[in-house]
């Protein structure tokens, strides 16, 4: 044996053919942002090349993102795993319809925030990394959506939460390092859960492997549920930290308005709804038995969370706090859909996940533009924009509708689907919670309308008169900063005017949740 | 082996959420790097405790016939080590920052972000 080379069949370990060019697309999200963030890395000091540089490799992101869209429409689920090893062996990416909209929709938002940041962010913060943070953190994301793998969507946690980490302080000013401790401490105990929880799932099925785990947990003798629904519990509460949940969502409005608007815009959009991600992945997709067992307290935190966050957004002076707020309702109504677990419901959450990454984004970056004409944040402070710029008004009044759930945005499709799966199960309240929690918004948002748009000017203006301030301004905004508005109101308006397209999209996504038999065939083959 | 590591691990754990309970920041971050710790060795233990055998099976046969190690709890520890423990890093730079611009390390005392005077929206024009 000693010194003679044995021959080790490794077939039945390994993938022995070579992988087809098609499915390398499976990594390229994460790769295109790792290569394009380390490109900027450096180029760090060169802060005129960088923005072109960075929304270049961004826009690349975009495309690469819309080939995978097509690669999984065409031929479903797709897997590629790492060393070609054979699964549950090796690391699995493997790519869902769900996974693939909420990727592309990521890259959207994260090329708007590019382009916008273009503007916003001076050249001292471009030294100091913004384009290559900004990338980073959509490797991270793009990776928790592609994943196959339940320690390596942990590791994409981390990546992101790093990345966020360091974009949050840009700027470094007094109230972003009081914010930064705070979001800083509490998300590493949020991630410090679910890599516990991972390593109790580790122990129980010796297996991380999604869709190995799946069928495991599947096959489990009902007298062994107990320790599962320990591991469910903290991953409840590991994801409910993550996507800013009642009653463990306070580190959002503590430090979601203080960096640079672009920067809380993307963070909007984006890290929260890793969270809810996460939580269909694991919930729905791996535990399906723990969530309707869990469906009552699930239930109670989507209305806490929907109502607090109304409330919240009615109580605050800023309007930046105010839309941190807004994100922590829609958080609420995602995970309303979640407790209620049938399809149809599964499917109003992705719509509304989209939705929501699509709106929130947008409401912040015109929030930026709000502050660039005003000079100001303080809702007492704004006044007199629609006169010297109505279309800045337009856009408002259309994502905020969207936002509330009005008719004929986006917001109104996934509303309307979410109340209707609430009925379908029979819980009336949180269908009645939907809607309070969208009647807050407006009210919350009517009044931004009519302080900041519809009067003349800050408190104090005479009604009916134009306050001279006001007057003098030009209101010309430039393009950079228009091009991001438009592509997400225009991505908003067509999907509440033609909302098939997405809603083909969010039902093969559900389906491949809650009806995971293509996503195991994808991983383990065909049986045969 | 198992029980006496689960103990040590609760020991950890309780010393981790007393110490992260405090309003002293530098007390939270040593909470958090104990906890660091507590989830290493949750995840060691989890993945069975195997004295002085090698993770290799001999070449003739597919499935190990005695004890064998499990290498991928170790392979889990040092990734969730090396991530903590940059995290940990960054964490102390932030709150020495913190510290440095806001002269405190209380975080009851850090009011900045929130201002504790804020005021209400108008109710009216």
């Amino acid at each position: 044996m000693a010194g003679s080379s044995t021959s080790v069949d490794i077939a039945n370990a390994m993938h022995v053919a070579p992988v087809a060019i098609a499915d390398w697309l499976v990594i390229m999200p994460s790769f295109v942002t790792i290569a394009g963030g380390a490109i900027c890395l450096m180029l760090r000091k060169n802060t005129k090349v960088q923005p072109f540089v960075g929304i270049g490799f961004l826009t690349l992101l975009v495309a690469v993102n819309i080939l995978l869209m097509a690669h999984v429409i065409q031929h479903g689920v797709i897997t590629m795993v790492m060393g070609n090893w054979l699964p549950p062996f090796g690391i699995a990416f493997t790519v869902d319809a769900l996974g693939a909209t909420l990727s592309l929709i990521a890259s959207i938002v994260a090329f708007c925030a590019g382009v916008y940041g273009s503007v916003t962010v001076d050249n001292t913060n471009r030294r100091y990394g913004f384009y290559p943070f900004l990338l980073f953190l959509l490797t991270g994301v793009s990776g928790a959506f592609l994943t196959g793998d339940v320690f390596n969507l942990y590791v994409w946690f981390e990546v992101l939460l790093i990345s966020s980490y360091g974009l949050l302080v840009l700027g470094n000013e007094r109230p972003q390092l009081d914010g930064s401790v705070k979001y800083g401490i509490l998300n590493l105990i949020g991630t410090n859960l679910f890599l516990i929880s991972t390593g109790l799932i580790y122990g129980m099925f010796g297996t991380l492997n999604m869709a190995d785990l799946t069928q495991k947990i599947a096959a489990l003798d009902p007298a062994d549920y107990g320790p599962l629904s320990t591991i469910a519990a903290l991953y409840l509460l590991a994801f409910a930290m993550k996507a800013a949940a009642f009653p463990v969502n306070f580190w959002l409005p503590a430090s979601y308005h203080t960096p640079n608007i672009v920067v809380s815009a993307v963070f909007a959009g984006l890290l929260t709804k890793v969270g809810v991600y996460a939580l269909l992945r694991i919930f729905v997709l791996l535990l399906p038995v723990a969530r309707s067992n869990m469906s009552e307290i699930i239930v109670f935190l989507a209305i806490a969370t929907q109502i607090m966050g109304a409330l919240g957004a009615l109580a605050q002076n800023r309007l930046n706090n105010m839309l941190g707020y807004l994100v922590i309702a829609g958080i609420g109504s995602m995970l309303g859909g979640i407790a209620v677990g049938t399809q149809h419901a599964i499917s109003s959450t992705i719509f509304y996940a989209v939705h929501s990454i699509l709106v929130m984004t947008g409401l912040y970056l015109v929030a930026g533009m709000m502050q660039m004409l005003n000079g100001s944040y303080e809702l007492r402070k704004l006044g007199g924009l629609y006169v010297i710029n109505p279309a800045l008004a337009a856009v408002f009044l259309i994502l905020s509708l969207s936002a509330s759930g009005l008719p004929p945005f986006s917001g109104f499709w996934a509303k309307m689907m979410l109340v209707d799966s609430a009925f379908e199960a029979s819980h009336p309240i949180l269908a009645a919670s939907y809607l309070i929690s969208g009647f807050l918004t407006m009210v919350a948002i009517g009044r931004v309308w009519s302080f900041a748009f519809w009067r003349g000017g800050p408190e104090g203006t005479p009604d009916g008169k134009v306050a001279p301030a006001v007057a003098e301004t030009s209101g010309k905004l430039p393009f950079a900063l228009w091009l991001p508005v438009l592509i997400l109101t225009g991505i908003v308006v067509y999907t509440g005017l033609q909302p098939e397209l997405l809603m083909e999209l969010v039902l093969r996504g559900a389906n491949g949740v809650v009806e995971p038999m293509g996503y195991l065939r994808s991983v383990f083959g065909d049986p045969s | 082996m198992e029980a006496g590591f689960s103990v040590l691990i609760g020991v950890f754990f309780s010393v981790a959420i007393y110490l992260m309970l405090s309003r002293q920041i530098v007390r939270m971050l040593l909470g958090i790097a104990i906890l660091g710790n507590a989830v290493n060795l949750l995840i060691f233990t989890a993945g069975r405790l195997t004295r002085e055998v090698p993770p290799v099976i001999p070449p003739e046969v597919y499935t190990p016939v005695e004890a064998t190690a499990n290498p991928l709890p170790q392979a889990l520890v040092l990734t969730a080590i090396v991530i903590s423990f940059s995290f940990f890093a960054y964490l102390l730079v932030l709150a020495f920052r913190a510290y440095q611009e806001l002269g405190t390390d209380n975080i009851d005392e850090m009011r900045v972000a929130e201002p504790e005077d804020e005021q209400a929206p108008s109710q009216g024009y």
